[in-house]
C-alpha cells in the first residue's frame, strides 16, 4: 500500500563547479570573486536528494515534493530553468544571500521557519531531505539543525537509498567506512535524510514538466520573502580553496587495472 | 586571500544567460529559457561526446546518430516546433524559439543543429500553407510521444533541390513531375509523383517528404508541393548518403520517389476548375514562405560558432607557454601567454565583435518574424474580406498601404497623423514585411559568409592546434561546417539577388533613413558605441545606391540593374555590414536600459556594457571601412580612366603654359601633377589623374567617414585589455 509523503527538500545554489572559484574578502565577509555573476547550479548533493524525493513521491500517489531554497531570487530563477524541467515539485524560494559563508544556525532558522509555515504540510508525513554535503563550504550541519528546530530526531546522513514499507516504516542505507553501507530501519515519518549521491541518474530535461512547474514557480519567485541572515558572531580567520591538481593526460587503450594501479600509486605518493 | 577590488567598469566574466536574455529579448519568456537549457544540455553532453568520439568520421546514418534524434525528442527540441495541442509546449510563433535551439546546438556542432532544423523544414511547408487536416496529421505524427505513449515519432525531409542540370540557384525550375494517375467521377483524384532529390537532409530516416513538383499533365495546373509517405504505393528510395566533408551529424542523401498518392496530399489543398486540378499554392509561394523563416536560424548557427570560439581561444592563449622552461608561475609569460601580444588580442576582439553582431542581427530577424506572423495572418484576412486573393492581386492592393507607410515614416513622432497610420494593420504589415525581406537574406548572407571568414581567423588563433581533432571547441570542424551553412538553403548568390531587389524598395529606403537618424540620436546620448560612425556609413550607402540607380557607366550602360551583379551584389554586401552593426548597438542599449532590473546582471553591468560598446565601436568601424571601400569602388570604378591621348590632355598642363603661369602665380608648378611637354612626354603613370568633378558630395562623405573613425582603435584597445583580464571558467563545459 502506498504511503502519502510530504517531502521537503532543502537545496541551495552554488557556482557551477567548472567556473574559476577564487576566494576574496568582501565588505560582508569572505566570498568568491564575481560570485553573483558566475553561472550557478543546484547544489549537487541536494540535487540528488531532489531526484530521490521525486522518485519516491511518484511511487506513492498523493505525495508531494517542496523544494525550499535560500538564495538571490534572480539566480534561483536562472537555475530553475534547468532544474524545473527534471521533476515535479513546488518551489519555495527565500530571497537571501548567496555563498557558503553564512552562519549555518541562521540559515537553519530561516529554513525551519519557512518549512513550518508551508501551507498544507502535514508534519507527521514529513521527510526532510537535503544534501549531507555541499559544494559551497560543506560544514554539513545545516540540515541537522533544521531537523532539530522542527523537532525531528530521526536523522540519517550519507544516505544512498530509502526503501519504504507498507506499514509506513522504511529502511535507509547510510554510507560508512570502506565503501559499505549501514542499514537502519526507521519506524516512520517524520525523519531527516541527508543524501549522498543516491542511485538515480540525473533525470533528462523535459520542458513539458518545466512548463507545469513554472506555473507556480514564477509567482512564487516574484513573491519570495527576503531573509537576512545574522552572523551570530561568526568570523573567518582565513579562507582558501582545496589544493587542486589538474594534470591531464590523454591516454588511449589503457586497461582499467592499469588506471587503478596508477591512481593508487599517485594517491600513495600524495 | 585577495581583497575584492573596488568596482570598476570592466567586464568581470563572459556574458552569461541573464545578459543574453536581455540582449536578445527573451528575459520574460521562461518557455524559451528552458528550451535554451534543454538544447544546451543535449549539445554539450550527447552531441559533444559524439563529436569527440569521432562520430563525424563517417557518412552513414549510425545508431549513435539516431540516438541523438531521440535525445532531441526527450529534451523537447523536436516539440519546440509544435503547438501545445499538437504535442508542443510553446504557444504562438516559434521563429525565436527555433533560432535559440539551433544556436545552442551549433555552439557544439552545426550538423546536429541542421538535423534538428531539417525536421522543421520538412514540416514548414505544411505549417505555413497546409490545410488544417494536413497540419494536424503531420505535426501530431512528428511530435514526440508523451509519457507512457508507445509511438515512434515520424521524421520528415524537405525535397526541393534536384539533380544536375537543374541544381542551382533557380528555384523556379523543377524536374520533379506530377500527373493524374486515376480520377473517378466524384472521387479524390490520385496523382503519380516522380521526383529525384539531391543533397536532401534527413532523408536516411525520413518517414515522409514534402516534395516540390511540376505538372506534366494538362489536368494539373502549374507546380505544387506534395506530401509523400514511406508507405505509399511505389518507390520511396532513401538513396545513397552524400559524402559530405562537413555536418556529418545530419543525414544527407539523394532520394528517388515514384509514388502514387491521393490529391489531398497537395500542400494547402486544391480546387477543381473546368476539370483541372488547381493547387491553392504553387511551389514557389510555399518555399518563399518557408525559406524566409528557416534561413534565419542557419545564420545564427554561424554566429554561435564565433561566440563559442571565444572561451577556448582565451584559455589557449593564456596557457600557451605554461610548462615551458622559461615560463615560471607569476611571470607575464606564464600568466598571460600569447595574450601579452596585442595582435592576438585584437584579432580575438574582431572575432568576438563579429559574433556579437551576427547574433544580434539573427535574433532581431527571428523576433521580427515572430511579430510578423500574426500580422501577416491579419493582413490576409483583411484582404480576403475585401475579396482580394493571390500574390499579384495582394501586391497591387498593398500599394496604397506602402504609400501610407512611407508617409508615416516621414512624420514626426508627435504628429497625430502618424499614430493614425501606425494603427493601420496593413501599414504595420507592409513595414514589417519590408524589413523582413531585407533582414532575412542579410542574416543568411552576412552571418554565414563573413562568419566563415572569421571562423578561419578563430582557427588561426589556436596555431597548429586549431586544425587538429584535439582542438578545444572543435573550431576546425566549425569552420568547415560554416562553409556549408553559407551554401545550403540558398547560397550566397541567392541571398544577394534577393537583397538587390528588396533593399531598393521605397518603403525600406524610407525606413533606412529613419534608422540613420536613429543612429545619430543614439550617438548623441551614447558616443562610445560607434553609432555616429555607422550613421555616416549608412548615409554613404544610401547616397551611393541612389547615385548608381541614376548613373551609367563609361559606355552609357545602366549601373544599377538586375543583371549587373558587379554593382548590385557588393551593395547588398555593404548593407549587411551596416545592419549587423546597427542591431549590435541596439542590443547593447537594451542591456544598458534593462540590466539594472536584474540583480545578477546589475552586478557587473557597467563593465559588460562598456566592453560590448567597445565591440560595437570596433564593428562599426569595420563596417564603415567595408562600406567606404565598396561604395568608392562602385562610384569611381565604372568611369573610364583618362589616358595620355588628346582627350586626356585637356586635363593637363602644357609645360610651356606652366612656365608662363609661374610668372604670375609663383609656385603653381609644384601643384601641377599632370604636365605634358610639347613633344608629348608625360609622367610615367596610367594617365592623367581622374578629376573629381561631379563627385564632390561623395568625396566629402568619404572624408567625413574617415574622420568618423576617430576613437575606434581606442575602443579596440580597451576591448583587448578586457579580453586579457576577463575571468573564464577553469575548463570548457563540453568534452572537446
Amino acid at each position: 500500500m502506498a504511503n502519502v509523503l510530504h517531502i521537503v527538500v532543502c537545496a541551495g545554489i552554488v557556482p557551477d563547479p567548472l567556473q574559476t572559484l577564487e576566494p576574496v574578502t568582501t565588505p560582508a565577509g569572505p566570498g568568491l570573486k564575481n560570485e553573483m555573476v558566475l553561472p550557478a547550479v543546484l547544489d549537487p548533493w541536494a540535487a540528488c536528494a531532489l531526484y530521490e524525493a521525486a522518485h519516491l513521491a511518484a511511487g506513492n500517489p498523493g505525495s508531494k515534493v517542496w523544494l525550499v531554497s535560500l538564495g538571490p531570487k534572480a539566480k534561483l530563477q536562472q537555475v530553475m530553468m534547468t532544474v524545473a524541467q527534471k521533476v515535479n515539485f513546488e518551489l519555495v524560494p527565500i530571497d537571501g544571500p548567496i555563498g557558503g559563508f553564512t552562519d549555518a544556525h541562521a540559515t537553519a532558522a530561516v529554513l525551519a521557519e519557512t518549512i513550518a509555515a508551508l501551507p498544507g504540510l502535514e508534519r507527521d508525513r514529513l521527510l526532510l531531505f537535503g544534501g549531507w554535503e555541499s559544494a559551497t563550504r560543506g560544514s554539513g550541519v545545516t540540515l541537522q539543525l533544521v531537523g532539530e528546530r522542527l523537532g525531528i530526531t530521526d536523522q540519517f546522513q550519507g544516505v544512498d537509498q530509502i526503501a519504504l514499507r507498507d506499514d509506513g516504516s522504511f529502511e535507509v542505507l547510510e554510507r560508512v567506512e570502506g565503501g559499505k553501507h549501514q542499514a537502519s530501519v526507521c519506524g516512520g515519518t517524520p525523519a531527516v535524510l541527508g543524501w549522498a549521491t543516491g542511485n538515480l541518474a540525473e533525470p533528462r530535461n523535459n520542458p513539458q514538466v518545466g512548463m507545469a512547474n513554472m506555473r507556480t514557480m514564477m509567482p512564487a519567485l516574484q513573491k519570495a520573502k527576503p531573509a537576512t541572515l545574522a552572523a551570530n558572531g561568526l568570523r573567518y580567520a582565513s579562507v582558501s580553496l582545496p589544493k587542486q591538481q589538474r594534470t591531464t593526460r590523454v591516454v588511449k587503450d589503457m586497461t582499467a587495472d592499469a588506471i587503478a594501479s596508477e591512481l593508487a600509486e599517485w594517491i600513495g605518493a600524495e | 586571500m585577495a581583497t575584492a577590488a573596488a568596482t570598476e567598469a570592466t567586464m568581470l566574466t563572459l556574458p552569461g544567460d541573464a545578459v543574453r536574455q536581455i540582449q536578445w529579448r527573451f528575459a520574460d519568456r521562461f518557455d524559451l529559457q528552458m528550451l535554451v537549457q534543454s538544447a544546451r544540455s543535449v549539445a554539450r553532453s550527447t552531441v559533444a561526446c559524439m563529436v569527440a568520439a569521432g562520430e563525424r568520421n563517417n557518412h552513414e546514418w549510425t545508431p549513435a546518430k539516431n540516438e541523438m534524434l531521440q535525445e532531441f525528442d526527450r529534451a523537447g527540441i523536436t516539440a519546440a516546433f509544435m503547438e501545445p495541442e499538437e504535442g508542443g509546449f510553446i504557444a504562438g510563433p516559434k521563429n525565436l524559439a527555433l533560432s535559440l535551439a539551433a544556436f545552442e546546438l551549433a555552439w557544439v556542432d552545426g550538423g546536429a543543429a541542421t538535423a534538428s532544423l531539417a525536421g522543421f523544414l520538412a514540416l514548414a511547408p505544411i505549417h505555413e500553407r497546409g490545410t488544417a487536416e494536413q497540419v494536424l496529421r503531420y505535426k501530431s505524427l512528428s511530435a514526440p510521444p508523451h509519457a507512457g505513449e508507445d509511438r515512434k515519432p515520424w521524421r520528415g525531409a524537405f525535397v526541393l533541390t534536384e539533380p544536375i542540370p537543374y541544381v542551382g540557384v533557380d528555384t523556379g525550375m523543377l524536374s520533379g513531375k506530377v500527373h493524374v494517375a486515376e480520377w473517378q467521377d466524384g472521387e479524390e483524384p490520385w496523382l503519380q509523383v516522380d521526383k529525384r532529390g539531391r543533397f536532401i537532409t534527413n532523408i536516411a530516416f525520413a518517414n515522409f517528404a514534402t516534395a516540390a513538383v511540376n505538372s506534366n499533365d494538362p489536368r494539373i495546373k502549374g507546380s505544387c508541393v506534395v506530401i509523400l509517405e514511406e508507405g505509399d504505393e511505389g518507390t520511396f528510395d532513401h538513396g545513397t548518403p552524400t559524402k559530405k566533408l562537413v555536418h556529418q551529424l545530419s543525414s544527407t542523401g539523394d532520394p528517388i520517389f515514384n509514388l502514387k498518392v491521393p490529391a489531398n496530399r497537395i500542400v494547402g489543398g486544391y480546387t477543381v476548375k473546368d476539370g483541372v486540378i488547381v493547387p491553392n499554392f504553387n511551389h514557389a509561394e510555399i518555399i518563399e514562405a518557408v525559406f524566409r523563416r528557416t534561413r534565419v536560424p542557419v545564420g545564427l548557427m554561424t554566429a554561435a560558432k564565433l561566440l563559442s570560439a571565444v572561451e577556448p581561444v582565451i584559455r589557449y592563449q593564456r596557457g600557451r607557454f605554461r610548462g615551458a622552461e622559461g615560463a615560471k608561475p607569476g611571470t607575464v609569460r606564464y600568466e598571460q601567454g600569447i595574450q601579452q601580444r596585442e595582435d592576438a588580442l585584437h584579432r580575438l576582439v574582431d572575432v568576438w565583435a563579429t559574433g556579437e553582431a551576427a547574433a544580434s542581427l539573427g535574433f532581431a530577424a527571428a523576433r521580427l518574424f515572430d511579430t510578423l506572423d500574426p500580422i501577416e495572418k491579419r493582413k490576409t484576412e483583411i484582404l480576403h474580406e475585401r475579396g482580394i486573393r493571390g500574390g499579384r492581386a495582394e501586391m497591387k492592393a498593398l500599394k496604397e498601404s506602402e504609400h501610407r507607410a512611407i508617409e508615416m515614416l516621414s512624420l514626426r513622432p508627435d504628429d497625430p497623423r502618424r499614430a493614425e497610420l501606425a494603427s493601420d494593420p496593413l501599414v504595420d504589415f507592409v513595414l514589417k514585411d519590408t524589413e523582413a525581406n531585407v533582414v532575412c537574406p542579410a542574416t543568411k548572407l552576412w552571418n554565414t559568409g563573413h562568419g566563415t571568414n572569421m571562423m578561419r581567423e578563430a582557427v588561426s588563433l589556436m596555431g597548429g592546434y586549431g586544425i587538429t581533432e584535439d582542438c578545444p571547441g572543435f573550431l576546425a570542424t566549425k569552420w568547415m561546417d560554416a562553409q556549408l551553412e553559407a551554401t545550403y538553403e540558398g547560397p550566397e548568390a541567392v541571398q544577394r539577388r534577393q537583397l538587390s531587389v528588396t533593399m531598393t524598395s521605397e518603403v525600406f529606403l524610407a525606413q533606412f533613413r529613419t534608422w540613420t537618424a536613429e543612429m545619430r540620436r543614439i550617438a548623441s546620448a551614447r558616443p562610445g558605441t560607434g553609432a555616429c560612425t555607422l550613421a555616416s556609413a549608412m548615409q554613404m550607402w544610401q547616397w551611393t545606391l541612389n547615385h548608381l540607380q541614376k548613373t551609367t557607366d563609361a559606355d552609357g550602360n545602366r549601373l544599377y540593374h538586375g543583371q549587373r551583379q558587379g554593382v548590385t551584389f557588393p551593395l547588398a554586401d555593404a548593407l549587411c555590414w551596416l545592419l549587423a552593426s546597427r542591431f549590435e548597438i541596439l542590443d547593447v542599449l537594451e542591456l544598458e536600459a534593462k540590466g539594472n532590473s536584474d540583480p545578477v546582471v546589475a552586478e557587473g553591468l557597467a563593465g559588460t556594457v562598456q566592453f560590448l560598446s567597445d565591440l560595437c565601436h570596433t564593428q562599426a568601424a569595420q563596417a564603415a571601412g567595408e562600406v567606404q571601400r565598396i561604395c568608392a569602388e562602385l562610384v569611381f570604378g565604372y568611369k573610364r580612366h583618362p589616358a595620355w591621348d588628346e582627350e586626356g590632355h585637356h586635363g593637363c598642363f602644357l609645360a610651356s603654359e606652366l612656365e608662363a603661369y609661374e610668372e604670375v602665380m609663383p609656385g603653381i608648378s609644384a601643384c601641377a601633377v599632370d604636365v605634358v611637354s610639347l613633344d608629348g612626354e608625360h609622367p610615367e603613370k596610367a594617365g592623367p589623374c581622374a578629376d573629381c568633378s561631379g563627385n564632390s558630395d561623395f568625396l566629402r562623405m568619404q572624408n567625413k567617414l574617415a574622420t568618423c573613425l576617430t576613437g575606434s582603435r581606442l575602443a579596440k584597445d580597451r576591448a583587448a585589455d578586457t579580453v586579457s583580464r576577463v575571468m573564464i571558467p577553469e575548463a570548457l563545459d563540453y568534452p572537446a
